[in-house]
């Protein structure tokens, strides 16, 4: 499986994800610089974490218009996969690739500590080797990741079942305690209607190898091998 | 033409950013306020000869990309001479 990790002015969690990638997973990968257009030898687009661009006027706002993300819009289209992490969501979002923004924290605070999230969707590519309900620890470091959307697409996320993450206690239990962040409703994570696209706050590339504290990141990349069959197609499920 | 977008969050999105200027200012001794809200000014010097073909070009930019549609409202003013007007130190 052939990956392309996104690098921005700015983004830090590029030379993580290759990592994972190449030395945990073997498989291919290759970074991509923000004003390349060609992604169509990929099979999986990863967005990192990072203050892409700055960050300036709004979280990810400035990369979502940036000629790769653009470019992401047809790659998109043909069915490739997109897994943006922190501010790969923040992007994905300003992009319109998934609804909803990404906002200060509520408690105004920078917050980098671990996070346990509750698996509510497993029909992803992503996902697919999760059980519903399982409860997964990775780490959060992010400033802006209060997700919001309006009530009508909130009830168009829920109908759907495009919440793929949301933030609990290690038991499993939503709570506001576990809301790092101010999230509406928990939500740590979400995916585009056809399962393709993936936008999460944590990071799973932090949680990929026994010696960075979890593995439970891997289960991820894990998944998206799994869902990879012979003729080069992806399983949705 | 020249052209000032105000950003602002729009009305019932939490701005915790204006909360806390809020309470820092109330610290200062400021406690006449009832609300605060930040928000953000855009100033535009632009080739663009009237004020409704500035008003155009300035909207598509803020659809664009200066403002985001689900948390945040703009106005566009256009004036000749964005030099403060009735600013005070």
């Amino acid at each position: 499986m052939r990956f392309g990790v996104v690098v921005f002015p700015g983004t830090w969690s590029d030379c993580d994800f290759h990592y994972v990638v190449s030395e945990v997973l073997h498989q291919p990968v290759r970074y991509v610089w923000h004003r390349e257009r060609e992604l169509r030898e990929l099979d999986c687009v990863i967005l990192p974490g990072g203050f892409s661009y700055g960050d300036y006027l709004r979280a990810g706002a400035v990369a979502g218009r940036s000629p790769v993300v653009e470019a992401l819009r047809d790659f998109v289209a043909g069915g490739g996969l997109v897994l943006g992490s922190c501010n790969g969501f923040q992007i994905l979002c300003e992009a319109g690739l998934l609804p909803g923004v990404l906002t200060r924290n509520e408690c105004l605070q920078y917050r980098c500590q671990s996070s346990h999230l509750v698996v509510e969707n497993v029909d992803t590519p992503f996902t697919r080797g999760l059980r519903p309900g399982q409860v997964l620890t990775m780490p959060i470091s992010h400033g802006e990741g209060k997700y919001y959307a309006d009530a009508e697409t909130l009830a168009r996320l829920k109908q759907h079942n495009l919440i793929v993450f949301r933030y609990a206690e290690a038991d499993g239990r939503i709570t506001k305690q576990s809301n790092p962040n101010g999230s509406l409703d928990n939500i740590a994570g979400v995916v585009n209607p056809e399962g393709t696209v993936l936008g999460m706050m944590p990071h799973p590339e932090r949680a990929s190898e026994a010696a960075m504290g979890g593995t439970d990141g891997l289960l991820m990349f894990q998944s998206l091998l799994g869902s990879l069959v012979e003729d080069g197609s992806f399983l949705k499920r | 033409m020249k052209a000032r977008v105000l950003v602002r969050l729009k009305p019932g999105i939490m701005d915790v950013q204006g909360a806390a200027v809020k309470r820092a200012l109330a610290g200062l001794g400021f406690s006449e306020l009832n609300d605060l809200r930040v928000g953000k000014v855009i100033d535009i010097d632009m080739n663009e000869p009237t004020p409704e073909g500035a008003r155009a070009r300035v909207g598509e930019m803020c659809r664009q990309l200066l403002a985001n549609p689900i948390l945040e409202d703009y106005t566009i003013e256009t004036v000749d001479d964005l030099a403060p007007r009735g600013a005070a130190r």
